[in-house]
């Protein structure tokens, strides 16, 4: 059984696709701006009307509260938003083995969300993210802000966490380099649909 | 009670008037606007008075529940166009009359069969200007509130939407708007009722001591219609911006800002 499947997958402005990940697995998803990869992954995620079939585990989406499955199937956005005072705030739990990956230490949490740079936000987004816990991580460019550094971390981080949590990873990147640095597999998405890249 | 002429009318508006030709020079469009909201006072009140004559002449249960559902009709359709983006097809409209009926009928008619106790109830001197202030004073409220709640979706669309994303529920996406919201929808109520007296009169009971009555009576009533508006506009608002709220969120507690009206 596949951790993650979509099939038939549509909705107006998108045209049908399917496509399935496993456990641990790591898939880069690639191709022109404008072909519907952020609306892709915000119909995963259940923020938009969609139709088709979505499992993970074997669960139909439809059969979990949409609360739990925005939990389990975490979405991060190119631009993340801030509601509360400080950084803290945001976190459900704790988790300073994470930030200190993404080379953050505990006072961040007191930080003014406001002042954040591009970067550290991004970097705090995905801390916030995954101390959901989430199965399936949907990341739209998330590293897009960040130096070579910071990449590195980023990357780090994630493959670890996939390995940890047996979980999956659907990551939106343009970087060639990136591709092969992370990607177990590469999927392209343009307006014909959605497509296995061939790996040289 | 001195009785007004036509004449001591006419005087009153040459002050709008004035108002309008001043503004005219600040503010073209207003004059306008001004002007037209007068004359509708005039042509609306005389023809209320009149209806409420007719009224008061043969009190009738049926009279009394036509114009009770004109009032509330009207005060829907304001509701509905003091909107900036209001939702779309029927919702527009009837979260409005649905919240107000609710209300505004509900106080109305405890005030009239538990407070007032008149014989019969529904005696039109009494339910139709108690009707009126009440619905007056729940439109307000809600129209506020739900422009309010609508633009705040609005503007603040990715933050809702970041919440729902860490998967937190539709309500506790919005509770901060909701909280302002509500706040928004109260504040006048609570002012009119904290200032009442020291800072200004209220206009019912000045109309009641202007037409002759007791001050003491007078004071009674109008504390009996405070608190009337105040449960009335309260949980009118509350009605609203539940309404509002799930409506502007579907099953899956997806953000459906596409049933707002462009």
């Amino acid at each position: 059984m596949k951790l993650f499947e979509a099939r038939h997958l549509s909705r107006a402005d998108l045209s049908e696709l399917s496509f399935s990940l496993s456990e641990s697995e790591l898939v880069c998803l690639s191709g022109p701006s404008g072909a519907g990869k952020t609306l892709m992954l915000r119909s995963l995620a259940d923020l938009d009307v969609n139709q088709g079939l979505v499992y993970l585990q074997g669960v139909q989406r439809e059969q979990m509260p949409p609360t739990e499955w925005r939990r389990q199937v975490g979405y991060l956005p190119a631009e993340s938003r801030w509601w509360s005072e400080t950084v803290g705030e945001h976190f459900p739990r704790v988790q300073t083995d994470i930030l200190s990956q993404l080379g953050f230490q505990g006072e961040v949490l007191g930080w003014q969300a406001e002042r954040l740079s591009s970067g550290e936000r991004q970097r705090l987004a995905l801390a916030r993210l995954l101390s959901n816990q989430p199965r399936i991580l949907l990341l739209d460019e998330p590293t897009a802000n960040l130096d070579p550094v910071n990449i590195q971390r980023v990357e780090r981080l994630v493959t670890e966490y996939l390995r940890r949590h047996r979980a999956a990873c659907l990551w939106v990147t343009h970087a060639a380099d990136q591709v092969e640095r992370i990607a177990s597999r590469a999927l392209t998405l343009d307006t014909r649909g959605i497509a296995e890249e061939s790996t040289a | 009670m001195i009785h007004l002429s036509v004449f001591d009318l006419s005087l009153a508006a040459l002050l709008v008037v004035a108002l309008a030709l001043t503004s005219a020079r600040i503010y073209p469009g207003l004059a306008g606007q001004l002007l037209v909201a007068a004359l509708r006072t005039a042509i609306q009140l005389t023809l209320i008075g009149l209806v409420l004559k007719a009224l008061f002449a043969n009190s009738n249960l049926l009279w009394v529940g036509l114009l009770s559902l004109l009032m509330l009709a009207v005060a829907g359709r304001e509701v509905m166009t003091r909107q900036h983006r209001r939702f779309a097809g029927r919702w527009g409209y009837g979260i409005g009359v649905v919240s107000m009926f609710v209300s505004s009928f509900t106080v109305a008619l405890f005030a009239l069969l538990v407070v007032v106790g008149n014989e019969p109830w529904y005696q039109p001197q009494y339910a139709i200007p108690l009707l009126g202030m009440l619905l007056g004073n729940t439109m307000n409220g809600i129209a506020l509130a739900l422009d309010r709640l609508t633009q705040s979706a609005w503007e603040q669309r990715e933050v809702i939407e970041a919440r729902l994303m860490l998967g937190h529920s539709a309500s506790e996406a919005v509770s901060g708007i909701q909280q302002q919201v509500f706040r928004s929808g109260l504040i006048p109520i609570i002012n009119a009722m904290a200032a009442a007296g020291i800072v200004s009169l209220p206009g019912m009971m000045t109309g009641q001591i202007l037409a002759g009555a007791e001050p003491v009576e007078a004071v009674k009533y109008q504390i009996l219609i405070m608190f009337l508006i105040a449960g009335g506009a309260g949980f009118g608002t509350l009605a609203a911006v539940h309404l509002a709220v799930r409506r502007l969120f579907d099953e899956r507690q997806r953000l459906r800002l596409d049933r707002l009206q462009r």
